[in-house]
C-alpha cells in the first residue's frame, strides 16, 4: 500500500473503522513506513485532545420553548369544514378559469370552413348534362320571359 | 424495551406526542453541542436546536423511514448551521475588530484576561483552559463543511454513510474531507499534539 492511499485509510484505522483484511493491509504498511507510523501517532493524539472540550447542557427552558414553538404552529384542519376555508390557491385557479372563460367568449367565432376533401360527391346523378346544354347563339336572343319584366319595359303613354 | 428512533418518529406521525417528547429528550443535548461547536454561541445553538425540532415536528405527517433518523436529523441542523454560520460571518468580523482581547469565550461570557495568581491550582486552570481555548479555536478555524465533518464523525460517531449523505457528498470525498481536517488540526495544535505523540 501506498502513502497516498493511506491518507483515505488512516483515520478509519485510528477509529478503529477498518474492515480486518484492511486493518491488517495498513498494519503492514506502518511496519516499513516511519512518516505514516508518526502521523497515525499523531491523528491519535488529535482525536484524544478533541475528547477534552466538554459537554454542555441544554439550558432549563429548552424543552418549554420547543413546547412554545409546536404550540404557535398554525393547526391543519382535517374536517369538513376545511373544504370551506379560503384557499389562495383554488381561489386564484378559480379567477383564472373565469378569465379564460370570458376571454374565450369574447373571441369572434370564425366561419366554418368546409374542407374540399368534406364536400359530397355526387355520383351517377341522374342529369342529362348534353340536353340540359344551351348553345351560346340561344344567350344572344332575349328570352321571352323577359318581355314581361317589368325593369325592361318602357314606360306606356297613358291614353288620353 | 427501547423504541428505536424510527419507530418513535412513526408513533409520532401517528398522534403520539410522548414519543415526541422521548425524541427531544435523546437528543437535545447531541443537537445542543453539535450546534454551538458549529456556530460558537449557546444562544444561538439553542435556538438552532429548536428549530430543528419544530421543523421535525412539521415534517411529522409526511416522514417516511427511508434513511436513519439521525441522517434526517443532523442533516437539517448541518443546513440550519452552515445557513447559520454564514449569515453570520461578516457580522462576526465586524464585531471582532473592536472586541477586547480574551482568554475565553465559553458560553459566550467573554472574559477578560487576568495574570496568574501564585496559586498553583489557579495556575493549572489558567494551563487547562488554554489548553481548551486552542483545542476550540483550531476546531473554530476549519472551514464549515469539515468543521460539520470532523463534529459528525468525532462527536455524534455517525458512520461515513451518514456524514456523507448529511454533507450530500460521496464517501471517498468525505474522507478527503476528514483526513484534510484533521491534516489542519494537527498542524494547529502541534504543541499538544507532540507531546501526546511522543
Amino acid at each position: 500500500m501506498s502513502c497516498e492511499k493511506m491518507e483515505t485509510r488512516i483515520l478509519a484505522y485510528v477509529d478503529g473503522r477498518l474492515k480486518e483484511s484492511e486493518r491488517a493491509e495498513v498494519e503492514k504498511h506502518l511496519v516499513g513506513c516511519a512518516t505514516c507510523r508518526l502521523r497515525v501517532n499523531e491523528f491519535r493524539a488529535v482525536t484524544d485532545l478533541l475528547d477534552e472540550l466538554p459537554v454542555i447542557e441544554p439550558s432549563g427552558a429548552f424543552n418549554a420553548r420547543v413546547h412554545a414553538l409546536i404550540a404557535a404552529e398554525p393547526q391543519k384542519r382535517r374536517d369538513w369544514l376545511a373544504w370551506f376555508t379560503p384557499s389562495p390557491r383554488i381561489a386564484f385557479a378559480a379567477s383564472m378559469l373565469l378569465l379564460l372563460t370570458v376571454w374565450l367568449g369574447s373571441q369572434p367565432r370564425p366561419e366554418p370552413q368546409i374542407p374540399v376533401t368534406d364536400l359530397p360527391v355526387v355520383e351517377n346523378a341522374d342529369y342529362d348534362v348534353i340536353s340540359s346544354f344551351s348553345p351560346l347563339s340561344d344567350l344572344s336572343q332575349a328570352p321571352d320571359d323577359d318581355s314581361n319584366d317589368s325593369d325592361s319595359q318602357q314606360p306606356q303613354q297613358q291614353p288620353m | 424495551m427501547t423504541r428505536s428512533d424510527v419507530q418513535l418518529m412513526l408513533d409520532v406521525k401517528a398522534g403520539d406526542q410522548q414519543s415526541f417528547e422521548l425524541l427531544l429528550q435523546r437528543y437535545r443535548t447531541p443537537l445542543v453541542n453539535f450546534l454551538y461547536r458549529m456556530v460558537r454561541s449557546r444562544e444561538q445553538a439553542e435556538d438552532l436546536a429548536q428549530e430543528v425540532f419544530l421543523r421535525v415536528y412539521r415534517a411529522r405527517e409526511d416522514y417516511e423511514p427511508s434513511a436513519k433518523f439521525t441522517t434526517w436529523l443532523f442533516r437539517i441542523a448541518t443546513n440550519l448551521a452552515l445557513n447559520s454560520v454564514r449569515d453570520h460571518r461578516y457580522q462576526k468580523l465586524e464585531v471582532s475588530m473592536d472586541a477586547p482581547i480574551t482568554v475565553d469565550a465559553e458560553d459566550g461570557e467573554e472574559r477578560m484576561m487576568e495574570v496568574a495568581d501564585e496559586h498553583p491550582d489557579i495556575e493549572q486552570h489558567l494551563v487547562e483552559e488554554t489548553r481548551k481555548k486552542m483545542i476550540r479555536h483550531a476546531i473554530e478555524k476549519l472551514p464549515e463543511k469539515q468543521r460539520a465533518a470532523v463534529l459528525l464523525h468525532k462527536y455524534q460517531e455517525l458512520d461515513y454513510a451518514e456524514i456523507s449523505k448529511i454533507l450530500q457528498c460521496s464517501e471517498s470525498a468525505l474522507k478527503s474531507l476528514l483526513f484534510r481536517a484533521y491534516e489542519t488540526l494537527r498542524v494547529e495544535l502541534a504543541p499538544l499534539v507532540a507531546k501526546a505523540a511522543k
